[in-house]
C-alpha cells in the first residue's frame, strides 16, 4: 500500500480536500479521483505540453507534477478556463483561428495561451511561439495556434479584461 | 406571403471553423484514453525486448495467482488466427519472437499497479537465434530465416515497367545512379495509441472503442481474427488523437485487448505508454534507393530504372505495400517515356513500418527530385525550366495507366518559383557560396499523389445518409471518419450549401459501425472527395424530394423552385415561397406522411491497376511545387528551414480554413522528417523512445509559410475539389536536400538532415576528417 497524505488546494476555483497517494502526480489525479479528463497525458515525462496547468498562475506539466506538492496552492484546469469569461476570448480565438485538428493538444495549448496572455512575456508572434516551444502538436503546424494567441491578446476580451 | 431575401453567399471556400473545435478547445471532448466504462480493467502486454529468439516455456502460474488479477493470456489460450497485410504476425507469440516490440503474454488487473505487477511475475524462457538486422544481408543465401516460411526473406516484391529502358539508356544524352537512403520516422500522435473491448457473454456482442481509420475493414478482419461473427462486432470511434496512416492495419494490441476481454469477462481498456507508442506503432518505410535516370540535351527525360531495398522488419503491415505509391512518382510525376520499377521488401529483425501520410511518396519524390536537379544541371539547364519541359499537363495518360484529367503542375511550378524569386536566389547562392560558414540555398521540388481516391479494395466508395427533421434540422450520417483533418467541416459546407441551410442546421455522425453507412476508411487523401461526392449525391436527392413537395404545395413548377435561406424560393428572385422547417412538417404530417431521409452511395469512376500495375486508379490527382529557402551552418551541421512557398493544385478550396492547416501541419511535418525526427533503431532496439530524444518540430521553428491554391475546378470532385491531406508532406525532404546543395554545392543522400549527419557529409565531401 503506498503512503496516502492529505492535501487541501483550490481546483477551478472550488476548494478541494483529498486524500492520495504520496507517488500519484497531478494529471494522475485530476483524470483519476477528479474525473477530470480535459487534461491530456501526452508523454508523461514532461516533454510535450499535453498536460499544461496552472499553478499559482505558473503554467507547469501536470504529468511531473506530485500531488502533494500541491498543498495549499490554486490549480487551474482546462475546465476552469472552459468557465472563465475572462477566458472566453481565448477559446473562441483557437476556434476562429483554426487552432484545432485532432485536438490532443489543445487544452495545454490553451492553458499555455492564458499564461502566455496573463504575464504578457512578449506580444509578437517570435515571443507567442517561444512560449509554445514546450507544447508539441502534431496536425497543425502550429502557425495557428500562434495565431489564436495573437488574436486574443489584442482583444480585450482575451486579455483578461472583463 | 412571400418576402425579399438578401442573396446568400456561398458556404464553399471560406474560412469555417472546425465544428468540434469548441468542445476540443474547452477539454470536453471524449478520447479512447477518457472513458471508461462499469468495471473495466486495466490490459497490458509483455513484449519480449529480444530480437529473434524461439519460446521455449512461458510460466504464467504467479501472475494468474495474484489477487486482482482476472486474466492472463499467451498464445495458448487465444485462436490461431493471425493479423496484418499478409497474415504473417500473430497477435500474441507462441513460437518464436520476430522483433523487439513482439507480444509474448497480457494480463487484466484492476488497477495498472497491479498489471504491472503481474507482468513482472511471468517468466519466459528463450533460445536466442542468430539475428538478421541489415535488409542487404536478408537477401544472401546464409541468412538465417525469421518466417520459415518465407524462402529468401522476402515479404512483398514490386515490378513496373513501361516502354524499354534500354532503349531509353541508349538515347540518352547523360545517364546519371545514385544511391539514396531513407530513415525510420513514426507517427508520433500525441494521442497514444488504445482500445476498449466491452464483451458480452450471454449475447456475445463485442463494442470495440476504437482509433482505427478503417472502421469496417477493421470489423471485417476482427471477425475473422477473433473467430466472431461480423454481425457481433460494433465499432465506436471516440474521438481521435491523430492518425497520418498510423490506424490502417490492425495492430496486435487490438484483438489482445479483446481476448483479454472475454477472459476475463468483463470490460478491458489497454492504451500505451508513450515508449511503448514509439516501441510498438508502425514506423514510416525505411528504403534504399538505386536510381538511375537519364535525359537529352534539350532536357527530355529518357528514362528511369529504380531498384528498392525495403527493411520489412519482423512482420508485413501497409509499410511493405507502399511501393504501389512510389512507382506512381517514378513513372508519372513527369513524362518518362521509359520506366523499371523493382522493390524487394524482406524481413529482419528490426520494427516493421505501416502507412504513413504520404505512402512511400515522400522516400520515391527525395530520389526523382534529387535526380531532377542533376540532370537539369548537368545539361546546364535551370531546374524550373527542365521541370516545365517535362511536367505532365492536363489531358495526359501517363505510361502507368494514369488519366491526368485536370492537372495544375505546371501552374504550381511557376506559382511557387515566381513567390519564392527561385531562379534569382539561387544563382545569388551559388555565387555566394564561399563567403562564410553560414551559407542559405533554395531549393524546389514537386509532387503528384492521388487526389479522388485509391481504389486498393473492391470498392473505393462511400455511403452517405441524410435525415431531415421536423424543425430544418438536417443530420449527416456519413461513413467518413474523422482523425482531426476536418471532414465533419467539409461534409456540412457541401450538404448545406446544396440545401441552402446554415451550418447551425446540421449535425454529422461519423463514429458508429452500428449507424454510419460504409465507407473504406480515412486515407489517400480521398474523404473530401469520396465521402464529399456522397454527401452532395445525398444533398441532391433530398432537394429534389422537398422541391417536388415544395412545387405541389405552392402550385409552382418545380424547376422555378430553389433552396436558399432555410426556405424554398423562387429560383428567379430569391424571394421566400415557404419556410423549409414548415414544408418539412407538412410532408410528415400529411396522411401519406412523408420523412425526408436519403441516402446514397458514390462509387469514384477509377479502375483497379492491373498485374503489371497500369491503371487509372484514382479519379483525379493532386500536383504540387514547393520551394523551401533554408541556412545552412556548415560548422555545427545544423540546418535551418527559414521558408517555404507551396503551390497546391487542390481542384478547389471547400474550407480555406481547414486546407491552410492541412498544408501548413504536412509541411512541418516534412520538416520533421527532413531536419529532426529520426527513430534511432540500433542492433534493432529503438535507442529513443521519448520526446526527449526524438525531436518532433516545435513552434519556433516553424518557417515562414506561403501558400497558394491552384484551383483547376476538377470535373469529378465534390464542387471541384481534389484530396489533398498527404499531399503538403511529400515534397518537403526532396526540397531541403536540393536546397542544401544550392547552399553547400554538396548534395546529401542519406536522411535526415540532422546537424550530425550534415555536418560529416560535409566534411567528408571536402575531405576534410570531422573536427
Amino acid at each position: 500500500m503506498p503512503l496516502f497524505h492529505e492535501i487541501g488546494f483550490v481546483l477551478n476555483g472550488s476548494p478541494i480536500r483529498l486524500s492520495v497517494p504520496v507517488t500519484m502526480t497531478v494529471l494522475e489525479m485530476l483524470r483519476g479521483p477528479l474525473n477530470l479528463t480535459g487534461t491530456k497525458y501526452g508523454c508523461g515525462e514532461g516533454e510535450c505540453g499535453a498536460c499544461t496547468v496552472l499553478v499559482d498562475g505558473l503554467s507547469l506539466n501536470a504529468c511531473i507534477l506530485l500531488a502533494v506538492e500541491c498543498d495549499g496552492r490554486e490549480i487551474t484546469s482546462i475546465e476552469g478556463l472552459a468557465a472563465d469569461p475572462a477566458a472566453a476570448g481565448l477559446r473562441r480565438a483557437f476556434v476562429e483561428a483554426g487552432a484545432v485538428q485532432c485536438g490532443f493538444c489543445t487544452p495545454g495549448m490553451v492553458v499555455q495561451g492564458k499564461y502566455l496572455l496573463d504575464t504578457r512575456t512578449g506580444t509578437d508572434r517570435a515571443a507567442i511561439a517561444r512560449g509554445l516551444e514546450g507544447n508539441l502538436c502534431r496536425c497543425t503546424g502550429y502557425r495557428k495556434v500562434v495565431d489564436a494567441i495573437e488574436r486574443a491578446m489584442g482583444s480585450t476580451e482575451g486579455a483578461g479584461g472583463d | 406571403m412571400t418576402e425579399k431575401h438578401e442573396p446568400v453567399a456561398s458556404l464553399i471556400g471560406q474560412r469555417i471553423p472546425k465544428q468540434d473545435a469548441p468542445e476540443k478547445v474547452n477539454g470536453r471532448a471524449r478520447y479512447v484514453h477518457d472513458i471508461n466504462l462499469p468495471g473495466q480493467l486495466v490490459g497490458k502486454i509483455l513484449r519480449s525486448g529480444r530480437l529473434h529468439a524461439r519460446i521455449l516455456a512461458i510460466d504464467v502460474a504467479a501472475a494468474r495467482a495474484l489477487p486482482g488479477v482476472h486474466a492472463v493470456i499467451t498464445a495458448a489460450d487465444v485462436p490461431t488466427q493471425t493479423i496484418g497485410v499478409t497474415r504473417d504476425n500473430p497477435p500474441l507469440k507462441g513460437d518464436k519472437v520476430r522483433c523487439e516490440r513482439d507480444e509474448i503474454a497480457a494480463v487484466a488487473a484492476e488497477t495498472e499497479e497491479l498489471a504491472d505487477a503481474a507482468l513482472a511475475l511471468i517468466t519466459v524462457e528463450y533460445e536466442d537465434l542468430p539475428l538478421l538486422l541489415d535488409v542487404a544481408a536478408a537477401r544472401e543465401a546464409e541468412a538465417p530465416l525469421i518466417h520459415d516460411d518465407k524462402p529468401g526473406n522476402i515479404a512483398l516484391q514490386f515490378d513496373y515497367e513501361h516502354g524499354d529502358v534500354v532503349k531509353g539508356e541508349a538515347e540518352s544524352d547523360v545517364v546519371i545512379e545514385d544511391r539514396f537512403g531513407l530513415h525510420y520516422v513514426t507517427h508520433a500522435c500525441m494521442g497514444v495509441s488504445g482500445v476498449i473491448a466491452d464483451f458480452d457473454d450471454i449475447t456475445g456482442n463485442l463494442t470495440l472503442y476504437s482509433n482505427t481509420q478503417v472502421p469496417f475493414l477493421h470489423k471485417r478482419e476482427f471477425a475473422e481474427v477473433l473467430e466472431l461473427d461480423p454481425n457481433r462486432i460494433r465499432i465506436i470511434q471516440p474521438t481521435i488523437g491523430g492518425g497520418f496512416g498510423s490506424k490502417l492495419d490492425i495492430y496486435p494490441f487490438e484483438p489482445i485487448c479483446v481476448y483479454l476481454a472475454r477472459a476475463a469477462g468483463r470490460p478491458v481498456k489497454l492504451v500505451f505508454s508513450r515508449a511503448e507508442e514509439f516501441l510498438a506503432s508502425p514506423t514510416r518505410q525505411p528504403a534504399r534507393v538505386l536510381l538511375r535516370s537519364g535525359c537529352r540535351n534539350d532536357g527530355r527525360l529518357t528514362f528511369r530504372k529504380v531498384d528498392m531495398l525495403l527493411d520489412n522488419g519482423g512482420y508485413t503491415s501497409w509499410g511493405a505495400t507502399t511501393p504501389m505509391v512510389m512507382m506512381q512518382t517514378f513513372s508519372s510525376l513527369y513524362r518518362v517515356p521509359h520506366c523499371l520499377y523493382h522493390s524487394t521488401a524482406a524481413y529482419t529483425n528490426n520494427p516493421y513500418a505501416g502507412s504513413f501520410r504520404g505512402y512511400g511518396n515522400l522516400q520515391a519524390t527525395f530520389a526523382v527530385e534529387a535526380h531532377m536537379d542533376k540532370l537539369a544541371d548537368a545539361i546546364g539547364m535551370d531546374p524550373l525550366e527542365f521541370r516545365l519541359l517535362n511536367a505532365q499537363e492536363a489531358g495526359e495518360v501517363s505510361g502507368q495507366g494514369m488519366h491526368f484529367r485536370s492537372c495544375g503542375f505546371k501552374d504550381c511550378l511557376r506559382t511557387a518559383a515566381d513567390r519564392s524569386d527561385y531562379l534569382a536566389r539561387r544563382q545569388q547562392n551559388i555565387e555566394q557560396r564561399s563567403t562564410g560558414p553560414v551559407q542559405r540555398g533554395v531549393g524546389m521540388a514537386s509532387m503528384l499523389h492521388v487526389g479522388g481516391g485509391a481504389k486498393i479494395y473492391p470498392s473505393d466508395g462511400c455511403g452517405t445518409i441524410l435525415k431531415l427533421d421536423d424543425f430544418g434540422h438536417v443530420t449527416i450520417l456519413t461513413g467518413a471518419s474523422e482523425i482531426g483533418q476536418g471532414s465533419e467541416t467539409v461534409l456540412s459546407q457541401l450538404v448545406c450549401e446544396e440545401l441552402g441551410l446554415p451550418l447551425t442546421s446540421v449535425t454529422v455522425v461519423n463514429n458508429d459501425t452500428d449507424i454510419t453507412p460504409w465507407d473504406v476508411g480515412v486515407h489517400a487523401s480521398r474523404t473530401t472527395f469520396i465521402a464529399g461526392n456522397a454527401a452532395v449525391g445525398a444533398a441532391r436527392l433530398a432537394k429534389e424530394k422537398i422541391l417536388k413537395a415544395a412545387a405541389a404545395a405552392t402550385g409552382q413548377p418545380m424547376q422555378e423552385l430553389d433552396l436558399r435561406g432555410g426556405g424554398i424560393v423562387q429560383r428567379q428572385d430569391g424571394s421566400t415561397l415557404m419556410t423549409l422547417d414548415k414544408l418539412l412538417r407538412s410532408m410528415h404530417f400529411q396522411d401519406k406522411a412523408d420523412l425526408v431521409i436519403t441516402s446514397y452511395y458514390y462509387e469514384p469512376p477509377s479502375v483497379h491497376q492491373d498485374d503489371q500495375h497500369k491503371g487509372d486508379v484514382s479519379a483525379a490527382y493532386a500536383w504540387a511545387c514547393q520551394v523551401v529557402e533554408v541556412e545552412v551552418d556548415s560548422d555545427t551541421g545544423v540546418v535551418r528551414l527559414l521558408k517555404c512557398t507551396a503551390a497546391h493544385d487542390v481542384g478547389r478550396v471547400i474550407n480555406r480554413l481547414g486546407i491552410e492547416g492541412q498544408i501548413e501541419g504536412g509541411i512541418v511535418m516534412g520538416q520533421g522528417y527532413a531536419l529532426s525526427e529520426d527513430l534511432a533503431i540500433r542492433d534493432g532496439h529503438c535507442l529513443n523512445p521519448g520526446f526527449r530524444d526524438y525531436k518532433l518540430i516545435t513552434a519556433p521553428e516553424v518557417p515562414e509559410l506561403d501558400l497558394s491554391f491552384i484551383e483547376t475546378m476538377d470535373g469529378e470532385g465534390p464542387r471541384g475539389a481534389k484530396g489533398v491531406g498527404e499531399a503538403p508532406a511529400i515534397c518537403v525532404a526532396a526540397a531541403v536536400a536540393n536546397a542544401i546543395e544550392n547552399a553547400t554545392g554538396v548534395r546529401i543522400y542519406q536522411l535526415p538532415f540532422t546537424p550530425e549527419n550534415v555536418y560529416r557529409a560535409l566534411r567528408a565531401a571536402a575531405h576534410d576528417p570531422p573536427v
